[in-house]
């Protein structure tokens, strides 16, 4: 089992959701986060006070999946995420110790898999 | 100036002149007001942007009414345009404007707010996606090759006002001419991005709750106003302005119960406005009672319009079309079933013995738009053959708000690095490029 973090641009999350469901890869978590990665900062102007914004908006994914669906899922978030500019994000893939499903008491491989798969 | 005009000339009343004051800086209050109500239907990213559309019409037609518009409005009764007599304010003075009792300065200054708003209106076919510099050279042309002309025709002495037309306070050049020129707007300037792909959704519906309400509050002066005075027509306009709106919110919410089972925030907004509109042209012409019919009878097919927009390939963001070219429209025609001369001394309408009225009325309902869309569409072409009307995809994405006008509505202020200009000499701050 792995966990994959998926970092993107907000207005990319659309997207990254439409792959994912396209690669019928459930149970995902989203939040708003702030990052800075490459990109160029924006400078903005308020009443004479020039300041630099280095952090930008980005979405973060978090989807526990087990070993056979990494790759799907991984790919399903470049497929949606990607625009081709610096700041699209990126996506880290951590090992999983161990998983439950609050619900039934289930853990690992049981608990990942979605209901009725 | 014609001789015999000067013999007609009237005595300043102090009353009508105090009350003109006010309801101009009531009406100039409203393009604020529509400000607040286009930024919170918008997503957060582009709000400022909305707001400054707005708010940049003051700062833009305000220069060309004085400079040219005003002249070409209300200069004179050619059929088809004013004449070029007061332009620059030349003339323009204390003295009465002819066919009332207020200074000619104030007539003016309380036009000039009418030809802001109009320009400001039609921001909402295009927010979201049109480039502030495009938008604001459109809209300097449009105040002038647009709204000065049907201004002249609706209220300045031009060929439909000539042919007995009635239309209280701008049925013609406001309504339906932002309405219209809206459609055309959204033609031209194209569907945003995510359009049809993604729930777009109002960011802030307490700013769209607070910007519909103070929109009413100013329309007191929109109408109450345009009878220049404080006289029978005004009064009857102000009181008007109070009773249809409020029949259309009911309507609305009604409405809202029958379709949905809950009463929307938002949709009230729009129905406050929506029944503001409606009496536009109607308010110093029909009775109160008929006024409340209107509310009624008036939302509906502006609900059912809104209903429908979005389902169609034209994406007229903040429906200008169905609050106001739709509600115009309606209102105009309005006059011509129920217009009582009892109640306004001018002419009754077909309801009380005058169907001729019904066919005046038809015939601005006919010309108004055809000529709003039209002189529109080819005006926003000519602009985009010298002009990108739109920037690329990525500035969509990123919002209009740090693209335009290097300011976001609401930054968080996390991660902002004060960059001083002593500084700024030795390190060139990198030019923001999403």
């Amino acid at each position: 089992m792995k966990l994959v973090i998926g970092i993107v641009r907000p207005e990319k999350a659309n997207d990254v959701l439409e792959a994912l469901y396209r690669a019928e890869v459930r149970g995902i978590s989203m939040s708003r986060v702030q990052g800075h990665g490459g990109e160029l900062d924006r400078v903005e102007t308020y009443r004479g006070s020039t300041v630099m914004v280095e952090v930008s908006d980005k979405v973060r994914f978090e989807i526990a999946v087990s070993d056979p669906f990494v790759d799907p899922t991984v790919n399903a978030i470049c497929e949606g995420a990607r625009t081709g500019e610096v700041g699209d994000g990126k996506i880290f893939v951590v090992p999983l110790e161990s998983v439950v499903r609050i619900r039934t008491g289930e853990t690992d491989e049981a608990a990942v898999t979605p209901v009725g798969a | 100036m014609d001789v015999t005009i000067i013999a007609q000339a009237t005595e300043i009343d102090t009353g009508d002149t105090a009350w003109m004051l006010a309801a101009s800086a009531l009406v100039l209050m409203m393009t604020i007001a529509l400000g607040l109500f286009y930024a919170g239907l918008v997503r957060s990213k582009n709000a400022l942007n909305t707001f400054m559309m707005c708010v940049s019409a003051i700062g833009i037609a305000g220069l060309t009414w004085a400079l040219i518009g005003y002249s070409l409005a209300f200069d004179g009764s050619g059929d088809l345009i004013g004449g070029l007599n007061y332009a620059g304010l030349h003339d323009v003075t204390f003295a009465p404007r002819d066919g009332t009792t207020i200074p000619h300065l104030v007539f003016f200054a309380f036009q000039a707010t009418f030809c802001i708003i109009t320009v400001a209106l039609i921001s909402g076919a295009v927010v979201e996606r049109m480039r502030f510099g495009a938008w604001m050279v459109f809209a300097a042309l449009w105040s002038v090759l647009v709204y000065s002309v049907l201004a002249h025709w609706g209220f300045g002495g031009g060929w439909l006002q000539e042919g007995g037309t009635l239309d209280f306070a701008g049925g013609i050049a406001v309504e339906m001419a932002s309405g219209f020129s809206a459609v055309a707007a959204a033609v031209v300037v194209g569907t945003r991005r995510d359009y049809g792909r993604v729930g777009l959704l109002p960011h802030n519906s307490v700013l769209v709750l607070l910007g519909g309400g103070l929109l009413w509050f100013g329309w007191f002066g929109f109408n109450g106003g345009s009878g220049f005075g404080t006289g029978d027509a005004s009064v009857l306009a102000f009181a008007n302005t109070l009773l249809c709106p409020a029949a259309a919110l009911f309507t609305w919410m009604v409405l809202d119960l029958i379709r949905g089972r809950k009463v929307t925030a938002v949709g009230a907004a729009t129905a406050i406005i929506a029944g503001c509109v409606l009496i536009t042209p109607a308010g110093g012409f029909v009775s109160p009672a008929w006024a409340l019919v209107l509310g009624v009878v008036g939302a509906i097919p502006v609900y059912m319009v809104i209903v429908y927009r979005p389902r169609t390939g034209v994406d007229e963001t903040l429906d200008v079309l169905a609050a106001h070219g739709v509600a115009g429209f309606l209102g105009i025609l309005f006059i011509g079933f129920v217009a009582q001369q009892s109640w306004n001394g001018v002419s009754d309408g077909w309801f009380y013995g005058h169907i001729g009225q019904l066919g005046d009325q038809a015939l601005a309902a006919l010309a108004t738009p055809l000529y709003a869309f039209g002189a529109t569409f080819i005006l926003l072409k000519a602009i985009e053959a010298l002009m990108p009307l739109r920037g690329p995809e990525r500035d969509e994405s990123l919002g209009m708000d740090s693209i335009y006008h290097g300011e976001e509505a609401y930054p968080s202020g996390e991660g902002a690095i004060l960059v001083t200009p002593e500084a700024g000499e030795e390190q060139p701050v990198p030019v923001a490029q999403p």
